[in-house]
C-alpha cells in the first residue's frame, strides 16, 4: 500500500539558516556580531553596468599602439603642492593597529611602485609606512589617535574623515586583542582594552566649523597640502556640496561596500548607500557648484577590477580608492591558509573576523608570529602587479570606447542591465533610451 | 619685543612669521595686536616663543602648539589649544567649547570659565580652569589632568580612560564609568603643582578627584545599560 504523500521540509525565506544562526548566537552571547569588511549582501553594483564600446559613430583606439593616459592631479583647488599620481587608483585609509606594520609597509611599497598614494588610518603614522610611501595621505579622524603636527607636516595630503561607507555615523573600533604595547602607546590607551573611537570630531560640528578647521590645517601646513574630506555614502549630494563649501580640495565618497577593520554586522549591512548610488549625486553637486574636475572626486567601496575603475570614472569620478581588494592582493583570505581558516571556523574567502587579530595571512593582526608571515617586499610587489592590471584593464576599456585618457570616459559610454542600476547610475537601461527617474524635456 | 598687527598682516602673516622662527631665535617675545576674534591665530608654533595676544580670539588659537607660551588677553573661541603637544596657552578670560581637545601635553590655563567638552579626548595635556566647565568635559579623557576650581556640568568624565579630574565645586553629574576616587598624597602633590603653575590660591585639600571605574574597558553585556 502506498504511503501518504508528504510535502518535503520547507525552510522559511524570512527565517533562513543564517538568520536563525544569528538569533542563536545573539541569545548565547548577549552582544552584537562584530566583523570586518564591507556589506556582503547583494547590491546594485558596477557589474550591473556595461560599456557600449565603439561603433560607426565612435572610433576606437588601437589597443597596443595608441596612448591612453591615466595620470591624475589631486588638490588643484587651493593646495600649493597638489599630488600628481600616475594612475587614478589610490590606496584607502587603513590603520596601523587594524593592520600589521608589515602590511602597512607593503601597501606603501606597492602604491609607490605604481605611482600612487596610500593613506594612514585611525592610529597615526608609522615610520614603516612613511618611509615606503612616496605619496602618503594622513587621515585626520575624530579620535585623533597619534595625531601630531610633526606627522601632519610630513604628509603629502590630509584627509579629514567625516565617515566611511561601512559605517557612516560610526566611530572606529579596535578590540583588546589588537591593542598591543606599540598600538597602545601610539593611541595613549591602556593595553588590551576594547577601543571604541568617537564618531564625531571633538572640536567642530557642522560645515561652518569644518571650514575653520580646514583653514587651521592649512595654516599649520603653510597651505601646501591638499585637504581631502572623506564621507560615507549617506547623503552624497548634500555632503559633497557642504564639503566643497567648507573648502575641500578633494572629496572622497565611500559606499557601503567599503570595508572596515571592525564594526557591528548590523551597521555594515543596514546603514549607508551602495557605491553605485552615491556617484551621480556627488557629481551633480560638483557640477552645480561649477566645481567638477576642480574639486576632485575619489570614489571607493567595492572596486575590484579595471572595469569597476573605468565605470566609476565614466560616471564622473577623478580617481578611485581600494582597500579590501588591496588586502586580497597582499594575501588576505588566500586559500593557501585554508586549513588555518577552517580551524578558525571559516574558510578562505569568507574570513572577516579581522578584529580578533588571528589572521593566518599576517595582515589584520598584531601577533608578531603571524605578522612575520607577510613579507612586505613580496606583498608590495603583488599589490603593484594588481594595480598595474587594474590600470591596463581600465585603459583597455577606455580605448575600446575611443578615449585617449581614462578621464574622457563618460556616462554616455554606459548602459545598465537592471532598472535599479539604470536609476542609480542615470544611464539608459540596455536596449532602451529609458533612464528611470530622469525627466525628459 | 616684536609686534604683529592682525589688521595689517592677516592671520596668515602672523602664523607664517611665528611658524618659521627657528628654535634658537633671539626674537622670542611677540605681541599680536588687534586679533579681532579671528580664527586660527598662533597655530602650529614650534619654537619656544612668548606670544602675547592683546584681545579676543576665535577658534583654535594656539592649536597644536609646541614649546611656545601663548597668552590671550581676552576671551577665546572653540578648541583653544586643541591637540597641544607642549608649552603653555593661557586664557585670561573665558574659553568656549572643547578647550584643550585631544591635547597631548603642555599646560592650558583658563582664568575664567570654560564651556562644554573642556578636555574632550585629552591625551596628556594639563588643564586648569579658574571658573567652571560645561557638560561632557573630559569626555573620553585618556591621559593628563583637568583641574576645575569652580563647578562641573553634566556627564563629567563620560567614558573616561586614565585622565585625572579634580573639581573644587559641585559636579552636576558624572558620566558613564566615571566615579569619585580617593585623594592620595600623590594626587595632592600633583594638584598642588598644577595650581601653582596656574597661579591659583585654592587648597588641594578642598578638591575631589574623579576618574575611571574601568568597568567599560572591555565589553560586557551586563554593563551595556551604562551607555
Amino acid at each position: 500500500m502506498e504511503s501518504t504523500p508528504r510535502t518535503p521540509p520547507r525552510k522559511s525565506a524570512t527565517f533562513d539558516d543564517a538568520t536563525l544562526a544569528e538569533i542563536r548566537r545573539a541569545a548565547s552571547t548577549g552582544i552584537y556580531d562584530i566583523r570586518g569588511a564591507g556589506a556582503k549582501r547583494k547590491l546594485p553594483h558596477f557589474d550591473d553596468l556595461l560599456f557600449l564600446g565603439a561603433s560607426i559613430s565612435r572610433y576606437p583606439l588601437e589597443g597596443y599602439r595608441e596612448k591612453c593616459g591615466t595620470d591624475v592631479v589631486l588638490g588643484t583647488r587651493f593646495a600649493k603642492k597638489p599630488i600628481e599620481l600616475k594612475i587614478p587608483i589610490t590606496i584607502a585609509g587603513m590603520s596601523f593597529g587594524s593592520l600589521s606594520a608589515n602590511a602597512k609597509e607593503a601597501l606603501g611599497r606597492g602604491a609607490s611602485a605604481a605611482g600612487t598614494s596610500t593613506t594612514t588610518g585611525d592610529g597615526g603614522m608609522t615610520p614603516e609606512e612613511r618611509g615606503q610611501s612616496k605619496h602618503l595621505v594622513y587621515q585626520y579622524l575624530p579620535s585623533r589617535y597619534g595625531m601630531n603636527p610633526d606627522d601632519l607636516r610630513k604628509a603629502d595630503a590630509i584627509e579629514v574623515v567625516i565617515g566611511q561607507g561601512a559605517k557612516p555615523g560610526g566611530g572606529g573600533m579596535l578590540l583588546g586583542q589588537k591593542i598591543s604595547d606599540r598600538v597602545a602607546a601610539m593611541r595613549c590607551l591602556p593595553k588590551g582594552i576594547d577601543q571604541r573611537s568617537a564618531c564625531r570630531h571633538p572640536d567642530w560640528t557642522g560645515p561652518d566649523d569644518l571650514e575653520i578647521k580646514i583653514a587651521e590645517l592649512r595654516e599649520i601646513t603653510n597651505w601646501e597640502k591638499p585637504i581631502y574630506v572623506k564621507i560615507g555614502g549617506a547623503r552624497p549630494y548634500y555632503d559633497v556640496a557642504l564639503a566643497v563649501k567648507a573648502g575641500a580640495d578633494v572629496v572622497v565618497v565611500d559606499g557601503m561596500q567599503g570595508g572596515t577593520a571592525a564594526t557591528q554586522e548590523v551597521f555594515i549591512e543596514h546603514v549607508g548607500q551602495p557605491t553605485l548610488a552615491c556617484i551621480r549625486p556627488a557629481v551633480r553637486a560638483l557640477q552645480e557648484l561649477n566645481m567638477h574636475r576642480k574639486v576632485q572626486l575619489i570614489v571607493s567601496g567595492g572596486i575590484r577590477n579595471g572595469a569597476d575603475v573605468a565605470k566609476a570614472l565614466a560616471l564622473g569620478a577623478d580617481a578611485v580608492s581600494i582597500g579590501t581588494a588591496a588586502l586580497v592582493a597582499l594575501g588576505d583570505n588566500d586559500p593557501h591558509y585554508e586549513a588555518e581558516y577552517n580551524a578558525l571556523g571559516t574558510t578562505a574567502g569568507a574570513y572577516d573576523d579581522w578584529h580578533e587579530g588571528r589572521d593566518p595571512a599576517g595582515i589584520t593582526t598584531q601577533d608578531p608570529i603571524l605578522a612575520a608571515r607577510l613579507d612586505p617586499v613580496k606583498a608590495g610587489r603583488r599589490l603593484y602587479n594588481f594595480l598595474k592590471v587594474l590600470t591596463l584593464e581600465a585603459q583597455t576599456i577606455a580605448r575600446a570606447n575611443g578615449k585617449s585618457h581614462v578621464h574622457n570616459l563618460e556616462p554616455e559610454d554606459l548602459c545598465a542591465l537592471t532598472i535599479e542600476a539604470a536609476a542609480m547610475a542615470q544611464v539608459p537601461l540596455a536596449g532602451t533610451d529609458w533612464i528611470p527617474g530622469k525627466v525628459r524635456f | 619685543m616684536n609686534e604683529l598687527d592682525q589688521t595689517k598682516t592677516g592671520v596668515r602673516g602672523i602664523n607664517s612669521t611665528l611658524q618659521t622662527l627657528p628654535a634658537n631665535t633671539n626674537e622670542k617675545h611677540w605681541v599680536v595686536k588687534n586679533p579681532k576674534g579671528q580664527h586660527n591665530i598662533a597655530v602650529g608654533l614650534s619654537a619656544p616663543l612668548q606670544v602675547e595676544i592683546q584681545g579676543h580670539v576665535g577658534f583654535y588659537c594656539g592649536g597644536m602648539n609646541q614649546h611656545s607660551e601663548i597668552t590671550i588677553h581676552g576671551h577665546a573661541g572653540v578648541g583653544t589649544a586643541e591637540n597641544m603637544m607642549s608649552g603653555i596657552v593661557w586664557v585670561k578670560g573665558n574659553s568656549s567649547e572643547s578647550a584643550g581637545a585631544t591635547g597631548n601635553g603642555g599646560l592650558l590655563v583658563i582664568d575664567g570659565d570654560a564651556s562644554s567638552r573642556c578636555g574632550i579626548s585629552m591625551k596628556g595635556i594639563d588643564i586648569v580652569v579658574g571658573g567652571s566647565v560645561g557638560h561632557m568635559s573630559a569626555f573620553m579623557g585618556q591621559r593628563g589632568n583637568l583641574v576645575v576650581c569652580g563647578d562641573a556640568g553634566d556627564a563629567l568624565g563620560d567614558s573616561i580612560y586614565e585622565a585625572r579630574l579634580y573639581v573644587k565645586g559641585k559636579v552636576a553629574s558624572l558620566g558613564a564609568d566615571c566615579i569619585e576616587k580617593e585623594m592620595r598624597a600623590e594626587h595632592i602633590a600633583d594638584l598642588e603643582r598644577l595650581l601653582k603653575a596656574a597661579g591659583r590660591k585654592e587648597k588641594p585639600s578642598d578638591f575631589k578627584r574623579y576618574g575611571s571605574a574601568r568597568k567599560l574597558y572591555n565589553f560586557s553585556v551586563d554593563h551595556a545599560d551604562a551607555y
